[in-house]
């Protein structure tokens, strides 16, 4: 790639979120407003090679997106309703400089991109499709990069985007930030969608492909916008807080040969600080706002627990069995109740813990979860039951896909299998 | 990846900014945080209130109280971005500099781990902060 080339990615990482979510309120439809859009990306490609790179390179976009929407709009006899606002909006704007129409665009980015949004996570799209939009709207990555990140062909992420836009200009989802009654589970949409792209990245860590990590960084950069524009919604700081604080682990969760390392084995003066004093941040700015009882908003509490903590022996598991607690009565689900139960082994000792863990042996949800008999061999071991671990960390590493926590499960089988001559 | 851009406006002056920079500053610093890239930023006070500390191969040590001579080389802030490439903190960092209206800025990508600590604030409290910092040195 040359420097310009390399220029103009870096000014389309900048700007082309702002860029549709602009055009998409012009336009009044998001499909459009990319196309038009990538037209001036391919604009630029042909131009700033020779030209250089404008001084103002948002403003040269927008203005070059709007000439061939004028364009098209001339063009094209046939026109829609939507192509109608275009025009009256583009004859009304069309004598003003580039720079008038950079601050009168200035006005309103905010809005813009969360109307963008929340558009995305439209609930009338299917959740794949909302992540695939949403990176790549607001995200500003490739067809290639979603596909790489969530492992899927290229042409399938291709095909969910175009039918995605297709489906929201069917349904006339209008370009707008919900208000009323509908505003919560709208945005709990647009909370869900961001932290599944969060947790893809957070899974994918040893992997060998880096899209797949920064996949973090690209839902972390999704929830400080979210955090900038809708700075009242508590639940909006508690996800940011939960992920800068998950985040703040990522460089410690792997060993130098891609081995996993659990939290309480962590060198925690590897954990990223920075992040850490952010995600307490965000959570105390979510408490502020009244909601300290939101569902990610206990979540972040909860790993503010293991962050505040300077050694694994420091750690308050009784608040943590209390924060499992309100959170299971919010949102009761068995990997919650699996969760509880290890912070109850550890706040009041393994046999406890042991008989949660059991009764939860039953669950369907959990058959073939591996970390059901991973904590389950772990307690039976500190209860010295070795000859009851062994065959629960074998069965964990049959279930396990990740090869290196399969490894990580053999070992400690291997560990119980020593611990049972050990004892004879 | 994770940038540090350390900027040295080329001189040191005690002449407190306009009104009208401090907003341009503000705005941008507003917008930067808006599009969910900067981490961390503030501005350091003046090279006389600070010192340069140097340890001798004999293992000795040198302290340099301010204010620093050569002014070019004096840092008068600095912010962490996290961003997709080296070119997009470059990016960034151009349009920084033409709204601070002149001087250099060193764009370097940080380790994984940053060396230091940092005190604990939201984008939007960055911002304020960066505001507050310029209206003091202002009020000075």
């Amino acid at each position: 790639m040359s420097d310009v080339n390399r220029a103009i990615d870096a000014v389309w990482r900048i700007e082309s979120p702002r860029l549709i979510a602009g055009l998409a309120r012009i336009t009044g439809d998001v499909g459009l407003a990319e196309d038009l859009a990538q037209d001036a990306l391919v604009a630029a490609l042909e131009r700033w090679p020779q030209t250089g790179v404008p001084d103002n390179p948002g403003a040269w976009l927008m203005a070059t997106a709007k000439h061939r929407a004028i364009d098209m709009h001339r063009r094209s006899k046939r026109i829609e309703r939507k192509h109608e606002q275009i025009g009256h909006e583009l004859d009304a704007q069309q004598e003003m400089s580039v720079s008038d129409l950079d601050a009168a665009l200035d006005d309103d980015i905010g809005d813009d991109l969360l109307r963008l949004m929340f558009t995305a996570c439209h609930p009338v799209l299917s959740q794949e499709a909302r992540v695939a939009l949403t990176l790549r709207l607001l995200g500003g990555l490739t067809t290639d990069e979603i596909a790489r990140a969530f492992v899927v062909p290229e042409a399938t992420v291709a095909q969910r985007i175009v039918r995605a836009k297709r489906t929201l200009s069917e349904a006339r989802v209008p370009f707008e930030v919900p208000r009323g009654s509908d505003r919560d589970a709208r945005l709990s949409s647009v909370l869900g969608v961001i932290y599944l792209v969060f947790n893809e990245g957070y899974s994918a860590t040893a992997g060998e492909d880096w899209v797949r990590p920064a996949l973090c960084e690209d839902a972390l950069r999704l929830g400080r916008i979210l955090a900038e524009l809708s700075p009242n919604e508590p639940e909006v700081h508690g996800l940011v807080g939960l992920m800068e604080i998950q985040a703040s682990r990522l460089r410690a969760r792997t060993g130098p040969k891609g081995e996993p390392i659990l939290l309480l084995d962590q060198d925690r003066g590897k954990w990223d600080q920075l992040l850490i004093r952010r995600g307490l941040a965000a959570l105390a700015r979510a408490e502020q706002l009244g909601g300290a009882r939101g569902p990610y908003a206990l979540q972040a509490a909860i790993v503010a627990c293991h962050a505040r903590a300077r050694t694994a022996d420091e750690t308050d598991w009784e608040r943590i069995v209390a924060l499992y607690d309100a959170l299971a009565e919010l949102t009761p689900s068995p990997i919650v109740e699996l969760n509880r139960a290890v912070a109850v082994s550890m706040a009041y000792g393994p046999a406890l813990g042991l008989e949660l863990v059991d009764a939860l042996r039953s669950e369907p949800a959990l058959r073939s979860y591996h970390l059901l008999p991973s904590v389950r061999g772990d307690l039976l071991m500190k209860l010295g039951r070795h000859g009851e671990a062994k065959p629960e960390f074998d069965h964990a590493a049959s279930l396990t896909r990740n090869s290196r926590e399969r490894e990580l499960l053999l070992e400690r089988s291997r560990k119980a299998a020593a611990g049972i001559s050990g004892a004879q | 990846m994770r940038f540090m851009t350390i900027y040295k406006p080329g001189e040191e002056t005690t002449t407190p900014p306009t009104q009208e920079h401090i907003a341009a500053m503000g705005k941008f610093i507003e917008e930067l945080a808006k599009s969910g890239v900067l981490i961390q930023t503030d501005g350091l006070q003046h090279s006389s209130k600070g010192a340069r500390v140097r340890l001798n191969a004999d293992g000795t040590f040198k302290i340099t109280d301010g204010p620093f001579t050569e002014a070019k080389e004096v840092i008068g802030g600095y912010a962490i971005i996290d961003v997709k490439s080296k070119a997009e903190a470059i990016e960034l960092t151009k349009r920084f500099l033409k709204v601070a209206g002149g001087g250099e800025s060193e764009v370097r990508e940080m380790h994984d781990q940053p060396a230091y600590d940092a005190r604990s604030a939201s984008p939007s409290q960055f911002a304020d902060a960066a505001q507050a910092r310029l209206q003091q040195e202002a009020t000075r």
